[in-house]
């Protein structure tokens, strides 16, 4: 993934999700705790800032330009967001960064890698990360049931020789289905699953801003 | 002396909190995070990792026992753990037990001088101990069941 593609979606992310706020919020005041939009779009609004203003250290020297962008984005809504979606996606991001730096500081297992298969990796690194902090997995009701085919879809269109825009396209769409998907699940994670049976005949929160910013990627690919 | 962290969603609630914890253990170290860095109801690393600081300080190396409320605190907590030196971390007890009844019973025990794992130990315990009296009279929807 390129590092000017990197902030465009990250960008467009914030703009999707401040557009989104209410709905997310709305959603949330059904199954969970009704902040999940106004946390998000704090969150955005200050990773969107860090961006223009440089993040961490200005647009740094070096190889790994997006492992910094990806590392201080999820610094920022760690820092913000302040719910459990914050330190969720926070450290998805923190991962994401992590992988694109490869297994260890001075390799540099990543060079001649194509940005589709970047994206491959650092992709899974965040849905990986995700998995293991929320300790949850996907027909539980919650961003995994978005995330999880996206990636899944992700690498098997990258696999298939895909570029980009098309790769990214194709996760957006998995997303969107998997989070419509979450509508007759029972929630077994977070504050939804209070609600047991209720939670059904729901859109999970989570899954709806997770597919959110996927298709903002796939816009963003599509662009350049 | 251990010191207690205290984590929870609002900035309100935790700090009654520290006071009712304060005038059962006055001398006890207590340090809150309560709510996000802009005051509303939420968790937040960067201030959970501060008051771990704080808490670790004011025990003078001893360590720390937390206790959390509901939710992505958890989740928080376990985001700022991860930022803090192995060797501070190593001094940090996570309590599983009831914020309240959990922080009060881990300050009195904390203020006799008990190690970390033994504050950690009885605030654990405070997740099975009943709070109603046996002699409580019926009420509708039966007895709550003994752990």
């Amino acid at each position: 993934m390129s590092d000017d593609l990197l902030v465009r979606w990250l960008t467009l992310a914030g703009a999707r999700v401040a557009a989104a706020r209410e709905r997310l919020t709305d959603l949330d005041a059904a199954i969970g705790d009704g902040d999940h939009g106004i946390n998000l779009d704090r969150g955005f609004r200050e990773l969107v800032r860090r961006l223009e203003a440089g993040l961490p250290g200005g647009v740094v020297a070096g190889r790994e330009v997006s492992a910094v962008v990806l590392e201080g984005a999820g610094r920022a809504l760690i820092g913000t967001v302040g719910g459990a979606s914050g330190a969720l996606y926070g450290r998805g991001f923190q991962r994401a960064g992590a992988a694109l730096l490869g297994p260890s500081a001075d390799a540099a297992p990543l060079d001649g890698r194509s940005r589709e298969e970047r994206a491959v990796i650092a992709f899974g690194a965040a849905v990986d990360a995700i998995a293991a902090l929320g300790r949850a997995t996907t027909g539980e009701k919650t961003m995994l049931d978005a995330l999880v085919p996206a990636r899944a879809a992700l690498e098997a269109a990258v696999a298939q020789g895909a570029t980009l825009p098309v790769a990214a396209r194709q996760a957006a769409e998995a997303a969107e289905v998997g989070a419509e998907a979450t509508f007759p699940l029972i929630a077994t994670k977070g504050r939804a699953s209070y609600l047991g049976e209720r939670s059904i005949g729901h859109l999970d929160p989570g899954a709806v801003s997770s597919a959110i910013l996927l298709r903002a990627l796939a816009d963003a690919a599509a662009e350049g | 002396m251990i010191a207690l962290a205290l984590v929870g969603h609002s900035e309100e609630l935790l700090r009654a909190l520290g006071a009712m914890v304060a005038q059962a253990a006055p001398l006890v170290p207590v340090v809150t995070a309560g709510g996000t860095a802009t005051g509303s109801l939420g968790t937040s690393s960067p201030g959970i990792l501060a008051a771990l600081r704080v808490a670790l300080q004011a025990s003078a190396g001893e360590g720390v026992v937390v206790l959390f409320d509901l939710g992505s605190a958890a989740l928080a907590l376990e985001v700022a753990l991860e930022e803090l030196a192995d060797l501070d971390r190593e001094r940090i007890a996570v309590s599983d037990g009831p914020l309240v009844e959990g922080a009060v019973r881990a300050a009195v025990e904390a203020a006799g001088g008990a190690p970390l794992a033994q504050v950690c130990a009885v605030a654990d315990g405070e997740r099975a101990t009943p709070k109603l009296p046996p002699n409580w009279p019926d009420r509708p929807g039966g007895r709550p069941v003994a752990r």
